[in-house]
């Protein structure tokens, strides 16, 4: 420690100033390396947003495409369809759409743009499952009396409404998350984009 | 008796430094035109548009992705409008419709791909740049050739002269001087554009060339120029640093 | 230092030996304080080491040992090197900082090996750091040119064929040895694997693990100075060397200037000039391997070109072997009699400071005649350039071999007691 107990101010701000470079030096050379570890793009490319084609989508089905990898679904809602949210309004945990998990114009009861589509990533909120879809209502469903048609997450059981917000008391703790989107025509949606240009 | 081998080995050693010299005096010799490679963002566009219209109906560029393009300033919009085929998207790598074992199979040769050919071109007769400047102008009429036409630098080349309406048709004059063939080429029929614009055509196709084989390459060093002046002030610091420290000894 | 951490110390020192490594290697590891320029490139080379590994760790998680083609009729090895250039943030930085560290490497390296011809660092009682040493380049080349193999360009393929083949000139075994390299008739997709798995993990293992001996010799005996003369000879009460100072802090502050002057030498190639003129990324690797065509003119890397040149500068058969077996021969051997130096030399002296002039002549000679085999190895061989070739390559063993002779009539200068340092 002979060299501590010599150490002039002089010296000591010398060791601050070069240990302080260094350390900065250390730093931005660690940026190329983290920045080599985020989506290429290939990644980007591969993650660019799809068009899908919904002319022949007829009421009360549901189309899958896939976007950056995964299951986004859209359903064709009938008027009963978009009936049975009043009723689940109350079962749900979060019926007014509060948390984050749709774009702002996307937050309202169904959900969607136009109420008569339900865009939606099908990934369960729990741990990344994707929920089967139980459309029949009351006991033909398999799901009991009262059941108004929604999604059932087959890995923990987790239940979803007809617009995707999740039941109250379930492992998954938030409603499905809706892509940003937006109609490019009456029977062409943009999933993965909603600029206004 | 050390002294002698002393004189010796000296002798040796100025007879081994001229050596090179003397091994290096053989081989062909290319004589390329040093190409005017533009960074400007006109010419880049411009050579970019040669590129997709004439090029790339049979060429690749296929690590290229058309959204690259914006980094020489043009728009999505303006890319999508102007150089890409519909049903294609902007995130698609730059590449022709047809497979490479469909244009084998036409060709009888797969036209290589271009992006990296301005890398692959540099020789110690000039940068890949130069090479293609001259490649590009020196094409000429070969009657025994299957495609009609032939090139100076590329002796018997496959491809023939995609440009020759822009160009205009060239004949060479074969003249023999002292055993050595000197091929000399003059314009026989002009084509749509006049011998200099031909040339900034050219000039701006392959400063796209250039630019294509590495995009990153003026990022590169508007970095390095920040790295370097970090670096001198480090250096200056732990100079300092180092000369404090030994001072004390002696 | 505070009560708690000092207490944490003890807590590990008791456990494993810390402080008593750091105070061996580091802070009461006694080094000459007359060490000049030439012994920054010691340290150095554990940096371009540390830099290699750093960003060999990453570009593996990109690259793509794969020979086969893709969709757009490109290899695959050879199409993720460009994804790595374009596609992937920062990747072109990190391929960059690799490849020109590759050639940094050998510049360090050879510069430091010189150092130890210099001033007679091989000498007793150094054999076993420079044995270590020669290993190490060994190892070095081995792993340089399985690693030239991964972009599956055209010198990459065609270069490692003329070095496989080289093996096949062994009487006997050689055929079927370079089938065992290559795992297949050609270089191919078995072969790319294979110097994958070597060149990312196996010769990296091996390379760490001289390194760490090189390292352990070196601090057994300490180190070598300028003047070749040993400090441990004159210690004062307490056993320190009188010319001896602790290399930390000295020489940790000292060698960081040598850090950063490199790497302004460095970072100043990597993003102005990469290819390095053609030299550090040769142009026609810019083009995907083609098993069907050899480029006109095939080269090694520059670090390979004198060794290359001797192989080449072998013409003659003999004893009934062919030429092409001798030159191979004659290429181990001019790196493998590097190992021999300690033995070789028998000046009274180890510094080229108090040699003759005797050894400095023909230490130039022989400088000069490797420099022009480095340069002869990148040219296409002419009757011209390989007589050039034979001339220096009878040089290069010429130094070693005669060595016993020279070195022994040299007219040396007396040794001084003590280090000179002003």
């Amino acid at each position: 420690m002979s060299v501590d107990q010599k150490m002039d101010s002089g010296r000591r701000q010398l060791l601050v100033a070069t240990s302080a470079a260094g350390g900065v030096a250390a730093v931005a050379t660690a940026v190329p390396f983290v920045a080599s570890l985020t989506p290429s793009e290939r990644a980007k490319a591969a993650g660019a947003p799809v068009e899908a084609n919904i002319s022949k989508l007829a009421p009360g089905e549901m189309m899958t495409v896939e976007w950056r990898g995964k299951p986004v679904w859209i359903l064709r809602r009938t008027p009963e369809m978009l009936a049975s949210l009043d009723k689940t309004d109350t079962i749900v945990s979060d019926p007014e759409s509060a948390k984050q998990m749709q774009p702002e114009y996307a937050k309202n009861k169904s959900r969607s743009i136009k109420p008569e589509y339900l865009v939606a990533v099908g990934i369960c909120t729990h741990l990344g499952c994707s929920p089967s879809d139980k459309f029949k209502m009351g006991a033909e469903s398999g799901m009991g009396e009262d059941w108004h048609g929604g999604f059932l997450c087959p890995c923990h059981g987790s239940k979803f409404d007809l617009s995707g917000r999740v039941f109250k008391s379930m492992p998954a703790p938030d409603n499905l998350e809706v892509p940003p989107h937006k109609y490019l025509s009456d029977t062409t949606i943009l999933i993965g984009d909603d600029s206004k240009a | 008796m050390t002294i002698n081998v002393i004189k010796t080995l000296k002798r040796l050693a100025a007879a081994a430094l001229f050596a090179p010299t003397l091994a290096l005096a053989s081989g062909a010799v290319l004589h390329l035109d040093k190409a005017p490679v533009s960074k400007d963002p006109a010419a880049l566009q411009a050579g970019a548009k040669t590129f997709v219209n004439y090029c790339m109906n049979c060429h690749n560029a296929s690590f290229v992705r058309y959204n690259t393009l914006t980094q020489i300033g043009l728009t999505e919009q303006e890319i999508r409008d102007n150089l890409m085929f519909t049903g294609e998207r902007i995130g698609d790598l730059m590449k022709v419709a047809a497979s490479t074992k469909e244009q084998k199979a036409w060709f009888g040769v797969t036209p290589p791909d271009l992006t990296l050919i301005a890398r692959q071109r540099a020789s110690e007769f000039g940068s890949g740049a130069d090479w293609l400047y001259t490649y590009l102008r020196q094409f000429y009429r070969d009657p025994n050739r299957p495609t009609g036409w032939n090139n100076k630098v590329f002796e018997n080349v496959g491809m023939p002269h995609v440009l020759w309406e822009l160009q205009g048709e060239q004949v060479a004059k074969v003249t023999e001087h002292e055993g050595v063939k000197a091929i000399e080429l003059e314009l026989a029929k002009p084509g749509k554009l006049s011998a200099q614009d031909y040339d900034k055509t050219v000039a701006d196709l392959v400063s796209f060339l250039v630019w294509m084989g590495e995009p990153v390459a003026e990022k590169r060093k508007t970095i390095g120029v920040v790295v370097l002046i970090f670096l001198a002030g480090l250096f200056a610091l732990s100079f300092a640093l180092k000369k404090n420290y030994w001072k004390d000894v002696h | 230092m505070t009560t708690k951490s000092q207490q944490l110390l003890n807590w590990v020192d008791e456990r494993f030996p810390l402080t008593s490594t750091w105070k061996e290697h580091l802070s009461e590891y006694y080094a000459p304080k007359n060490f000049n320029f030439w012994y920054f490139f010691g340290s150095l080379a554990l940096l371009v080491l540390v830099i290699q590994i750093l960003t060999g760790i990453f570009l593996v998680m990109h690259y793509k040992p794969d020979a086969s083609v893709n969709a757009s009729g490109i290899p695959v090895a050879f199409a993720s090197v460009e994804y790595i250039m374009r596609e992937v943030p920062g990747g072109w930085l990190i391929r960059y900082l690799h490849s020109t560290g590759a050639s940094a490497f050998f510049i360090v390296v050879y510069l430091h090996m010189f150092r130890g011809l210099l001033y007679g660092s091989y000498r007793k009682p150094r054999e076993l750091i420079w044995i270590f040493g020669t290993l190490i380049f060994l190892a070095l080349m081995a792993e340089a040119f399985m690693g030239y193999l991964l972009p599956w360009g055209q010198m990459s393929f065609w270069g490692a064929q003329v070095i496989v083949n080289l093996f096949s000139a062994i009487p006997v075994i050689g055929p079927d040895l370079s089938l065992v390299i290559r795992g297949d008739f050609v270089v191919s997709d078995a072969t790319l694997n294979r110097f994958f798995s070597f060149h990312v993990i196996a010769v990296p293992l091996v390379l760490i693990g001289l390194v760490l001996a090189h390292i352990v010799a070196l601090h057994e005996v300490g180190s070598n100075n300028p003047d070749g003369v040993e400090i441990k000879k004159k210690k004062d009460a307490n056993g320190i060397p009188l010319d001896g100072i602790p290399f930390h802090p000295y020489y940790t502050v000292k060698d960081i200037v040598g850090v950063v002057g490199f790497l302004i030498f460095f970072t100043a190639i990597v993003f102005f000039a990469p290819e390095g003129g053609g030299y550090f990324l040769e142009y026609n690797n810019f083009i995907p391997a083609d098993p069907l065509k050899t480029p006109p003119h095939i080269a090694p890397v520059w670090y390979f070109t004198p060794f290359y040149s001797i192989l080449r500068a072998v013409t003659y058969p003999l004893f009934g072997l062919d030429a092409k077996f001798w030159g191979v021969v004659a290429m181990g051997a001019s790196v493998v009699i590097i190992a021999f130096l300690p033995w070789l030399d028998r000046s009274p002296v180890k510094s080229i400071r108090y040699k003759g002039g005797l050894y400095k002549g023909i230490l130039a000679v022989f400088v000069v005649a490797f420099f022009i085999l480095g340069y002869l190895g990148v040219l296409p061989p002419t009757p011209g350039r390989t007589l050039v070739a034979q001339i220096c390559s009878v040089i290069y063993f010429a130094f070693f071999l005669a060595m016993p002779w020279y070195s022994k009539i040299d007219k040396c200068k007396p040794e001084p007691d003590r280090v000179t340092f002003k």
